[in-house]
This record gives C-alpha cells, structure tokens and sequence, in this order.
C-alpha cells in the first residue's frame, strides 16, 4: 500500500484510499461491509467464497471485492442488483448442505452464514428431496472439534495454519462437493496458536472443546480487555455470562496481535472465576484477624504506615495494573522502598507469520509498567529485605513456602492486599482486592504500549482496586480529602511522579492504546 | 499419411503429415523429414524476430481459448533478470478432444522442437511439458525422444552450437482434469494442490515458481517450427473464414460418424466438410442431432446451427458455440440429450476442484436434479432451477470450470427442451432409477 490516493465511488460515495487498498477495505472506510467468507485481513486472499462479488463498472463481469484492489475514477455497486443476486445465489448454494441445527450450534448468534443469510439470502432452499452431504465430527486437536457438516470449505482455517502458523496441518481433502476440512496423517492441531482457527471459522465447523455449549452468543457480555497472560500484551474481549468469565477471544490490534491469541492466554481464564475470595478487611485483632469495615481499615493503614520508620518492601503481582502499582508506590513515599513485581517463567512461543508476535517468557502483563514506575523484577533477593524492613506491603503476590516463612518471620509492619487468602498469621491487615478482570486499568506491554483493561465482572463482596486503597490512605480522612474515584483518576496521578505519563489520559488510549515512547499529544491541554 | 485413416483430400495436412509414421518419432527420422531446421534457424535469430514472426503468422491458442500466441509471448518482460518459464500444457484432459495425443505419440520431436524454440522466444532456458497421467504411451513416446534430442545437441547446455541453454522436464500429471487450467497446471507442477490461481497477477507476471511464464498448448507449440520454416505468410494465407483464424486446426472427432478420429483443416472450413466428407456422416440410417464442436465446455449445437458453421473461432461463436479445443462430439438421433448432458454435468461436478462455491456446489446440485428428471420425478420448476444455477454458475467463479458445466445445460435446454419435457411429463421411460 503507497501513499498515494486514489478517488472511487463505493455505492455513490466519494472517497480517496491509498492505492493497492482491495475495494472490501475501501468499502468499509464508505461504512459498507461488503459480505465474504474467504477474506481475513490477516490472511492472504484466495477469493474462493466468491461471496463478496461486486459491481465494478467497465469490468466485464462481477469482481471480488477481496483481491480487486481500487483504481482512479473506479465507480463500485455493492448493492446493485446483479452483485445481490449473485450473492443470494452464493447464500442458497452454501446452505444446501449446511444442516439447520442453529438451535445446537455453538456459532448461533454469531455466525456469518446466519447474518448474511438473514440479510440478503432466500427465504426457502430449492435443494430438495435431495439428501444433505453428511460426515462426522473430527477430533482435530487439544482443543478443537472439526464439524464438517456445517463446513462451507472458506479454508481460513487452513491458511491461518499454513501462512500463519507456518505449521500446515490442515488441508482441503477431496474434491467438488465431496470436500472437506482435513489434518495431515499422524498429526494434531496442537499448535500453541491453533485456536485462533476456532475464531476464524466463519460458522460453527470448528468448535472450541473448552466453549462447548457452554453459552449462547447472545447472552454474552463482551468486555475490551487486555490479555494477562504475558508481556506481548495482546487485546482480548473477555466474555462473561452473568459475572462468569465463558471464554477469552482475540480483539483486533493491529499494532500488537493482528486478530490473533494465543492457546495459553485463551484458556487463562479460570482464576478470574475463582470463589473462594478475601471479601472483608480483615484487620489483627491479638491473635486473630476480624473483619471490619472499610473506614477502620483505612485509618490504620494511615496510622501504621505513619508509625514505620526505616525501609520498605513491595512485593507486587505481574498483573497488577499501572495504577495500583503507582499509587502504593507512592502511599510509601518517605520511606526507603524497594519494591519488585513477581515474573513467573514459561516457554515462549512465537507466531511465525506475524512479526512481533508472541507469547512471552516473561508471564506478567505489566512488566515494563512496572519497571517505569521503579519497581525491580523478584529474583527472591526481596525476601532477604524482608527480614530488615519495617513495612511489608504484598500486592497480591503469590507466596511459596518459603515466601511464607520469610512473612512469619518478618520483624517489620506486614500488609497483605490480595484477592485470594494468604498464608500470613503475623499480617497487620489483610485486605480485599479485585483482579484485573473487575477493575478497570492500564498495563504497559514490552514495547512500551500503555493499554487499558476494563471491568468485566463485578468484585466479590468489599474487594476494591488496591489504587482505591492507596489513593484513600494518601488523601487522608476527613471531609475535604480528594481521593481519586476512578481508575482514570487515579492514572492521572501518575503523570506528576513519572513524567512519561504525563499528559497522558485512559481517554487518550482508545481501545488499542498507545506507544508511551512518543511525545504525548495532549501535553497541558485540558481535557 | 493420416492415422487412422488416410488423409482425406479436403484435410490440409501439416500437423499430423507424419502421423503413423513410426520413422518420424525417431530424431533421424525426423530430421529426415526436415525436423529441427527451424530450430537451428530460431537460435540464431533474435527473441524479438521470433515473435514478431509468430505475431505475424496469427497463431492463436489451441488449447481452447485462442489467445493470439506471439501477444502472450510479448507480455513476457524483454530483460531476463529473473528465470522464464515455458510450461507446455499436454494434459490434453477435456472431454472429446485427443489431439495433442496424436502429436505426442507420432511426433513428439515436433513437440519438443516447438517447445524449444517457444522457450527460446521467451528467455526461458527451462521447459515443463505436463502430460496428462493417463498418456502412457505418449509419456513413453516423448521420454524417449528427450533424450535423444538431448544426446543430439538440440537440447541442453547448448542447443546446436549457439551458446543457448534450454532444457526439457517432462511431468506426469494424476488424473485431475482441473490440472489442464493453466493456473491449476503451475500449482501441480509447484507440488501443491491443484487448483486455478486468482488472475492477476498474470503467469507472465508471477507464474510458475512466481516467476515469469507462458503456457502452451501441445498443437500450438507444434505449430510454431513450420511458421518459422515457412514464414508467417504462408501460415496467414491458410484461412478459408475470418482473417482472425489462421493456421490448421486438428479436429478431433469422436461420437455417430462413420470415421471418428482426427483430422486436420484448414482454418474455415465448413463444418459440414468435415462432418460429411472426412468423416463419412452418421452411420447409416441415422441423422445427426447434436454436435458439442470444441470438447465438452462449450454448448451445445444443433445440426442446422453445426452444417451451417465456418470451423474457426469466429465461425463456430456465430452459431452460438465455442471452437475451443476443436473435440468434436457428434450425437445423432438415437442419442438421449438429457442423459448425455446429465453425463456431463456428472463429470464436472465430479472434477471440480472444490475451490469456489459455485462450482462446487452448483456442479453437483445441477447433477442432482438432471438424475431426478431421468429418474422421472423431474418437475417444471427444474427448468428454472438448471437455468439460475447455470446462471450462477457462469463468469462467477476463478476459472471457468462451473461455466463449462452450465454451457451444455443451458443450450441443452434451450435446443433439446422437449427431451426434457418428455421425462418430467412421464411420455419417456425413466432411465436411471430413482435418486
């Protein structure tokens, strides 16, 4: 794609584009979705559906809007009625071997066939007395079922794990109407990226096992969110169905992960769902810990971080977001802190097609967010710490045994701010926090793009964001306090510490957030 | 000499003068009878002069689609930066037409020194000749004379002395008749799936292995070294029609004639000659209903539309056909249209490659409903219905595959509508049980 536009007319709109755009992506900047199967913007185009068939005037015949790309002066129809019909003609030969089984099918809700059908399809199928073509269900890999029957052969499928994956697996068996979806002999669709294909099916020919009539589409709540999985940070809609997080799919982000995640973040899920919960401040009482209000357990952190003299530690989880980590950062100003984030290992595993992507070794979302906000990364030396400092503040980090020990033999002040119970009897308070599945906030990925998560359930009992928590301790009690009461709030904050937040709002982020290397745009202009 | 009848006066024989000759598969034989003169004339010309003097000659594309040769050969860039390819298309897989058959089994040398001098025109130093999997003996024909060409200088690291590199892959396809579309032909040959590629980009832009290639019929690559030997003038004046139409044309002629087998004609000539003359007619007692003119994919002609067609490519579309490969099927009044056009059908829907879903699905819904009507459960909306789905079935989809499925169902319906009407009305006895 150059730089130079060219002018076309999409359905009587006037529009320039960048010369080489297919018409499919220039109708789309008109506000058309031109109807296809076969075409992805991440994948290479073979133009086979022929679904997105267009008018283009002065062409001999109908063109596919995926693979002709605009010319100067070139006058499209999507919706003439010689493109229409064509389409409807497409719709009627795709269903005559689908079976009508949306009231069991997983894609019901959402699935291309229904959508295009009910736009523009026929009412009733002519193929009749004849028998559908029939075979059965695949198990093609980990988590992926193959049901050929409602298969209409788009083979994005096939190409995502040729092109993409760079792992061709999966081919097109047979010929004419007798083809079907097929895996390579001996082989399984256990790629670490192969459920992207789940996403990519058009209709519900490939299932995923974990989604399995779990839901409806409709019933879903879909949240923008970004994937906690590791540093590549890629943008995720996390799906619930009443306060219970159903699966995890790709968001697109051209800039981070295209429209692709990978297995590892999608099935990480099932903490967010967990129930057994911290809900109240819990608060020392001799030798126990007791429940207690809010407005009790602020004041004496106030208190008990007004009391510490000497150092402090910060022991925080990888996935807490950048407002938390600032704003405890700095409710210990004063003090001398060292402060760290927990960074759990995994193998990492790149996607071959898209360069830049890739899940990461380092499985924590907010690494480089923390890094910025001058934590270290836990290589264990920060329990040593402990065993000096007279404050000790865990930010949800997981404690091993030996963590453990090192808490109940720590001299200082311990604080504990988690969403599940720690193992901590000597903890001056414990208290309830949410994860970034019910709060709202930022995380900076490994290129340094700061990009928003928003709450997609609703917290158990009094958790709050530990920004909340340390954003009240700043302010103080009392009736003029100014405490921030959203998390965007709060972020605003940051930018007078770090100036490389400055200037910056959640506004500013959009939904696929920004690179904080740039000079930020909105600098002392007031928004 | 013809095989397997002699030539017959009205033929004009340049292609197929040696066929049954068994001394011209041989190099010496064939150099006996003038072979590889044009050859050594061709390497010591420049590119450019070759194709000017095919461009001149009006060769056009036997294969069916009867693109001017020496204007596909000028689309090939003129600086060789990258390898040219010369693919040579012997799949020879359309219903009907056995032509290039003939030239592989009794000429092959003619083959390879077209092939040659093609690769030559075009910068290509290599030359894939993709013969059709069940060609055993044209396979065995052509082996044999590649090497002996090769042991003869005429091909390898320096055809005859000029310096020039140009090299024979002989590749045996698998039975596809999708391989015979040149785009489906470059992904077997590149060992992938055979299916048509989306144009563009064009094979002389991005073909084969990406690089740039032209695509040949078998007759046509054969044609070339008599173009060179005696000019394109002499080829130009072989033309009894339109001036558009030069050149020969084997017919390949199969179905009620008295001498079905392949005959060679001048560019115009009547039909009618053809029909009657070299082939003898129907066989006795019968008269000829319908003729397919150029192999399976075009429409079907009646016999008034066929006895008044000029043989060329502007002669056979006046009549509302297609010349394409020049098989001719002929059918005379014995012959069940329906069950014929339904064997058609059968076969496209059986070789489509699955890739679009017109053809796809259409091929084999269209199937469907012509057994339904032989059964004799046919209705009156399957009229309608066949017409639609030739509808959608043509100028829609990458290759033309689903257009040559429709094209024999829309004039069968057009011209034999009756035969149809006879079995959906129960006048005529069901001739496939019931589906």
């Amino acid at each position: 794609m150059s730089d130079e536009l060219v002018n076309v007319t999409i359905d009587g709109m006037q529009l320039a584009v960048p010369k080489g755009t297919p018409i499919i992506e220039a109708a789309k900047q008109a506000g058309l979705l031109v109807p296809h199967y076969c075409y992805h913007p991440s994948l290479p185009s073979p133009a086979v559906c022929r679904m997105c068939l267009v008018e283009v005037e002065k062409a001999p015949k109908l063109m596919p809007a995926c693979v002709t790309t605009v010319a100067e002066g070139q006058v499209v129809h999507v919706n003439s009625p010689s493109a229409k019909k064509a389409r409807e003609g497409v719709l009627e030969l795709l269903l005559i071997n689908h079976p009508l089984d949306c009231p069991i099918c997983d894609q019901s809700g959402e699935c291309e066939l229904q959508d295009y059908t009910f736009q523009e399809g026929r009412p009733a199928t002519r193929y009749q007395e004849f028998a559908k073509r029939y075979n059965p269900v695949e198990d093609f890999g980990p988590d992926v079922l193959y049901v050929p029957n409602r298969c209409i052969l788009c083979t994005r499928c096939v190409r995502f794990m040729e092109d993409v994956a760079d792992t061709p697996v999966l081919n097109v068996s047979e010929r004419g109407d007798r083809a079907y979806i097929g895996i390579a002999e001996q082989q399984r669709l256990d790629h670490p990226w192969a459920g992207n294909v789940v996403d990519l099916c058009p209709v519900g020919s490939l299932l995923s096992k974990d989604f399995l009539h779990k839901a409806r589409a409709w019933d879903l709540d879909k949240t923008a969110s970004v994937c906690p999985g590791c540093t590549q940070g890629c943008n995720i809609n996390i799906d619930t169905r009443d306060d219970v997080v159903v699966r995890i799919r790709p968001r697109p982000n051209l800039e981070v992960n295209r429209h692709f995640i990978c297995d590892y973040g999608r099935m990480n899920y099932r903490w967010m769902n967990r129930g057994d919960r911290v809900e109240a401040p819990l608060v020392r009482d001799g030798g126990r810990h007791v429940a207690t209000d809010w407005d009790t357990a602020l004041d004496r952190i106030g208190q008990a971080i007004r009391g510490v003299s000497g150092s402090a530690v910060i022991l925080a989880s990888g996935r807490t977001s950048t407002e938390s980590l600032g704003l405890v950062r700095l409710m210990l100003d004063g003090l001398e802190v060292t402060a760290a984030v927990q960074v759990p290992l995994g193998d990492e595993a790149p996607l071959a097609g898209i360069p830049g992507l890739a899940l990461r070794r380092e499985r924590a979302p907010n690494l480089a967010g923390a890094e910025l906000l001058g934590y270290g990364v836990d290589g264990g030396e920060t329990w040593r710490e402990v065993s000096s400092a007279g404050l000790v503040i865990v930010l949800d980090a997981e404690l091993g045994p030996e963590e453990e020990a090192a808490l109940a033999a720590a001299p200082g002040l311990v604080i504990v701010l988690a969403t599940l119970m720690p193992e901590a009897r000597n903890a001056e308070m414990i208290l309830p926090i949410t994860t970034m599945a019910e709060e709202n906030g930022t995380y900076v990925n490994r290129d340094r793009r700061i990009q928003r998560f928003q709450q997609a359930k609703a917290q158990p009992g009094m958790a709050r964001p530990a920004w909340w928590i340390a954003g009240e301790v700043l302010a103080g009690p009392g009736p003029d306090a100014s405490a921030p009461s959203t998390a965007a709030e709060a972020f605003a904050l940051l930018g007078e510490r770090w100036p490389l937040f400055a200037g910056i709002t959640h506004g500013d982020l959009g939904y696929t957030g920004r690179l904080l290397t740039q000079a930020p745009a909105g600098v002392g202009s007031a928004r | 000499m013809g095989y397997p009848h002699p030539s017959h006066p009205k033929e004009t024989v340049v292609l197929s003068k040696h066929f049954g000759d068994p001394e011209a598969r041989t190099y010496a034989g064939w150099v006996r009878h003038g072979g590889y003169e044009a050859l050594r004339k061709a390497v010591g010309m420049s590119r450019e002069a070759i194709v000017e003097e095919v461009k001149a000659s009006g060769l056009r594309g036997r294969g069916g689609a009867g693109f001017p040769t020496g204007l596909k050969w000028s689309f090939m860039p003129k600086d060789v930066v990258r390898p040219h390819y010369l693919v040579c298309n012997a799949d020879e897989s359309e219903p009907g037409t056995f032509k290039d058959r003939e030239i592989m089994r009794w000429t092959p040398h003619a083959l390879i020194e077209g092939c040659a001098i093609a690769a030559y025109a075009i910068g290509a130093e290599r030359c894939y000749v993709y013969i059709r999997g069940e060609f055993t003996e044209p396979w065995k024909v052509m082996n044999a004379a590649v090497e002996e060409a090769v042991a003869a200088g005429a091909l390898g690291d320096d055809v005859f002395g000029s310096g020039k590199r140009i090299e024979i892959v002989l590749h045996r396809g698998a039975g596809a008749y999708i391989c015979g579309e040149e785009t489906a032909m470059m992904n077997s040959l590149e060992g992938r799936r055979g299916n048509p590629r989306i144009k563009p980009p064009y094979p002389a832009v991005a073909g084969l292995f990406g690089m740039p290639t032209t695509i040949n019929n078998v007759e046509t690559l054969a044609a070339v070294p008599h173009i060179l030997n005696r000019g394109a003038a002499w080829y130009k004046a072989l033309c009894l029609g339109n001036p558009k139409s030069t050149g020969t044309k084997l017919v390949s002629v199969c179905g009620h004639v008295q001498r079905p087998g392949n005959y060679e004609v001048t560019m115009g000539t009547p039909m009618r000659d053809i029909l009657y003359d070299m082939c003898g007619g129907p066989p006795a007692g019968r008269t000829i209903k319908a003729v397919i003119p150029g192999g399976s994919s075009v429409p079907i002609m009646t016999l008034e539309e066929a006895e008044s067609a000029l043989f060329d490519y502007e002669g056979v579309v006046e009549k509302g056909s297609m010349l394409g490969s020049a098989g001719m099927i002929v059918m005379d009044d014995r012959t069940d249209m329906v069950y014929q056009i339904w064997r058609l059908a059968r076969f496209y829907a059986h070789e489509s490659c699955a890739q679009c879903t017109q053809c796809r699905e259409g091929t084999a819904w269209t199937t469907r409903v012509l057994e339904r009507i032989l059964a004799g459960k046919g209705k009156q909306e399957d009229f309608q219905l066949l017409l639609d789905l030739s509808e959608n079935m043509t100028g829609k989809t990458i290759c033309v595959l689903s257009d040559s499925c429709a094209a024999p169902v829309v004039s069968g319906i057009q011209k034999f509508r009756s035969e149809f009407e006879a079995y959906i009305a129960g006048a005529r006895e069901p001739s496939l049980a019931a589906v």
